[in-house]
């Protein structure tokens, strides 16, 4: 009887009660919904093209884009044959180039100013306080807003540039400074850097295992240093210089010859760098005060000098607590370069996301691809981070 | 016997060198040779840098005047800032009916002591005029329309005011989107999991500007014929999005931090999923999140500068205008100067509001 009772109750529960079957439930209402909106944007937006005329697909690619590009790097670029795919590769350029840069200066930026921020000396660390404390808090287009309009815009003329040692300019349409133009057997110059940074990477583990072995100590730092300076330019005077050097003059209306960097890029980078730069200097505090004294204490006690303290005992801990922060730093200045377009460096969002678009009217292409490739970088980005991050992380038992 | 002495000799102060300002000094100033020109070196940087900025705005610059002409001195010309205030600070918004905006800030004023100090106790009441009351009143007022107050159409909306409505809209509207998403990132329901993890993942991966082109160009290409937006409700749509999916991530972060064994005695007490949820889990992560929740606030409030790109003419929008008026040629430093102020005083406000808090909820569950 009891059984029976008892078989009637759990006949008698509702099968909604059961949170598998709802779960199950929930989800297919959930995918209906979400299929239901893709349905109903994509039919809009269909509609919405054809009234418009505007033929989707990306046959647009092979078209001549038509309009001249300010920065072009590594590629050859004219207004009339260049394709918009053309473009497309010259923004990609133009924001690796700027991110890759801003990257490193941003680094060292923030290494040094987070050193100095734990600094005794009050003055140096009050500097470095206000340093974060003003640039974290202003929004990094009105900095780079700043910089553009209201620095680099009021440098000199070129007639009149700033001259240092008259091989340098700087004036209000960039920075002027000499280049080193290849000539024939200019490839003996990067073949032996190469074989010089192989060469130390293979000193450097064979003074680790000799240290291993006798206790020796090996001076890698300053032997690396010795070979990679020595190295390329025992090889440039063994060709008989396979390079010419070209500095800047007056011309008529302009400086020619030598390198030149854009204001746009100047400011962008510069922007960037100091922006970034400050939150890097607070992971680096925080990464270094994160190492507890004790460690300082027991290396000074098995009588390591301060130079080997920081760099055998608390650098590799505080890494460990940077690194990551950092990536998402270094993921946040590439995604900031596309703030480029406020200020005319023709970075992807400004040319494909901008130009492109307004000439072609591809919206969903354009932004579709410009979003494809940030994403892609991120990845990239991210995914190295971790292979880096897992290699620095403690190894426990 | 006489050589012993039997009183205890009174404490000698500590030496001069180890107290005091030269005490102090000679720690954190002079420590060692290298230190000492550090010290030198920086302090001569700072008089340089200080000099150089006071004498600009302050001791050389031209306060007095309406025009240009007024501007003789060699330092900065604050005239050209004081002659755009109402500008700046309203946009277009007719000059008459500015006074809505101002109710408008001291309804938001009131609301937010009452909220963010320690006053008031009870926050019910306080909440419910913060975030029913005011954003409806605010809008009837901003926007006008009905009560005998004539329409002020969006695109006269601008400056400070217009910073402000993007940056307090986004906020009202991502932190609720980001908690149903970061409940989603964390449900059980691999479907919905999914759904969540794609947006958040998308969203964070691509830069702020791309969202807010794709909501001014490709949101209307999503939507049925007729059915049109304006452009500040396009950017507001692309801006509470992007920072959902922040404020999502930071959720998350709280939710992480609560041990597994709060959702288990809530669930063997007999609550359901979104009482456990809203009554005990929630209520605890949002309290340890609440510092990076009002980072992101930061994060979001210097990020409303980038709707210049989609032309709408917030507060530095407006000044670039400024600076670009032929009758005040060469002011882009006072320019921009004006609005790194006003940006630096609220966001340094805020972030020393969340350090506040952060000691303030400290209740010592911390290691």
């Amino acid at each position: 009887m009891t059984a029976e009772a008892a078989d009637l109750e759990v006949a008698k529960i509702n099968k909604f009660r059961d949170p598998r079957i709802r779960a199950i439930f929930y989800q297919i209402v959930v995918i209906v919904l979400f299929i239901a909106f893709v349905w109903y944007v994509g039919h809009n937006t269909a509609i919405n093209l054809e009234k418009r005329g505007i033929a989707s697909g990306f046959n647009f690619l092979s078209q001549p884009a038509g309009f001249g590009i300010g920065i072009v790097l590594l590629m050859d670029y004219s207004s009339q044959t260049s394709t918009h795919l053309d473009v497309l590769l010259i923004g990609i350029i133009n924001t690796l180039a700027v991110s890759i840069s801003g990257i490193l200066l941003a680094t060292i930026i923030g290494f040094i100013v987070g050193v100095l921020r734990l600094s005794k000396n009050w003055v140096v660390n009050k500097i470095a306080a206000v340093y974060i404390e003003v640039i974290r808090n202003i929004p990094l287009l009105v900095q780079l807003m700043f910089w553009y309009f209201a620095v680099l815009s009021v440098l000199p003329l070129v007639g009149d540039s700033m001259s240092i040692g008259n091989n340098f300019f700087v004036n209000n349409r960039g920075v002027n400074f000499p280049a080193m133009i290849p000539s024939t057997g200019f490839w003996v110059l990067p073949v032996a850097l190469l074989v010089a940074i192989v060469a130390s990477l293979f000193i450097r583990n064979w003074a680790h295992k000799r240290q291993d072995l006798t206790g020796q100590i090996f001076p890698v730092f300053w032997v690396s240093l010795a070979l990679i300076i020595l190295l390329p330019v025992i090889a440039s005077l063994a060709m008989g210089n396979p390079f010419t050097m070209s500095y800047p003059e007056f011309g008529r209306f302009s400086i020619k010859g030598g390198w030149s960097m854009e204001p746009e890029f100047l400011a962008l980078l510069l922007g960037l760098s100091i922006y970034t730069g400050a939150f890097i200097a607070e992971i680096v505090r925080s990464g270094i005060n994160a190492v507890s004294h004790g460690q300082t204490e027991a290396a000074h006690s098995l009588g390591l000098r301060p130079s080997m303290t920081t760099r055998l005992v608390i650098l590799p801990q505080a890494l460990r607590v940077i690194v990551p922060p950092l990536t998402s730093q270094y993921l946040n200045l590439t995604k900031n370069s596309s703030l480029a377009t406020a200020i005319g460096y023709a970075d992807i969002t400004a040319l494909f996301a901008g130009t492109s678009l307004n000439q072609t009217g591809q919206a969903i292409e354009c932004i579709l691809i410009t979003m494809l490739f940030y994403l892609s970088i991120s990845l990239l980005i991210s995914m190295f981070m971790n292979w880096y991050n897992k290699r620095i992380a403690l190894v426990e038992r | 016997m006489a050589i012993v002495k039997t009183e205890r000799h009174e404490d000698l102060p500590p030496p001069v060198s180890q107290t005091g300002v030269i005490g102090w000094m000679r720690e954190n100033l002079f420590s060692s040779p290298l230190n000492a020109l550090l010290t030198v070196v920086s302090i001569y940087v700072v008089w340089w840098a200080l000099s150089g900025i006071i004498s600009y705005a302050f001791i050389n610059a031209n306060f007095v005047g309406e025009t240009r002409e007024d501007c003789t001195g060699t330092g900065a010309c604050w005239v050209f800032i004081k002659a755009r205030f109402g500008q700046n600070m309203y946009g277009f918004y007719p000059v008459e009916e500015r006074w809505r905006v101002d109710v408008g800030y001291v309804l938001a004023a009131i609301g937010l002591f009452l909220v963010l100090t320690d006053y008031v106790k009870n926050k019910k009441w306080p909440a419910i005029y913060m975030f029913v009351f005011v954003p409806i009143v605010c809008y009837f007022l901003f926007y006008g329309g009905s009560f005998g107050l004539p329409v002020v159409e969006t695109s006269q909306w601008g400056g400070l005011f217009l910073t402000l409505v993007l940056a307090s809209v986004s906020i009202f509207v991502s932190l609720p989107l980001g908690i149903v998403l970061a409940l989603g990132r964390r449900s059980s329901m691999p479907i919905v999991r999914m759904l969540c993890v794609g947006f958040i993942e998308f969203v964070r991966g691509v830069p702020l500007i791309t969202v807010l082109f794709m909501a001014s160009v490709m949101l209307p290409l999503f939507l049925p014929e007729g059915v049109n937006f304006d452009k500040l409700i396009r950017a507001l749509v692309g801006m509470s999005l992007f920072s959902a999916a922040y404020m999502a991530e930071v959720v998350r972060g709280g939710l992480q931090a609560i041990p597994k064994g709060q959702m288990e005695a809530a669930k063997s007490l007999g609550l359901g999923y979104w009482q456990a949820m809203g009554l005990i889990i929630l209520p605890q992560a949002l309290k340890i999140s609440i510092p990076s929740i009002v980072n992101t606030f930061i994060g979001l409030f210097k990020d409303t500068t980038l709707v210049l790109i989609i032309g709408l003419l917030d507060l530095l929008s407006i000044v670039k205008a400024g600076t670009t008026d032929k009758e005040w040629v060469g002011m882009a430093t006072e320019g921009y100067v004006f609005v790194a102020a006003v940006f630096w005083v609220f966001c340094f406000g805020m972030s020393r509001y969340s350090i506040w808090l952060e000691n303030k909820l400290h209740t010592g569950h911390k290691r």
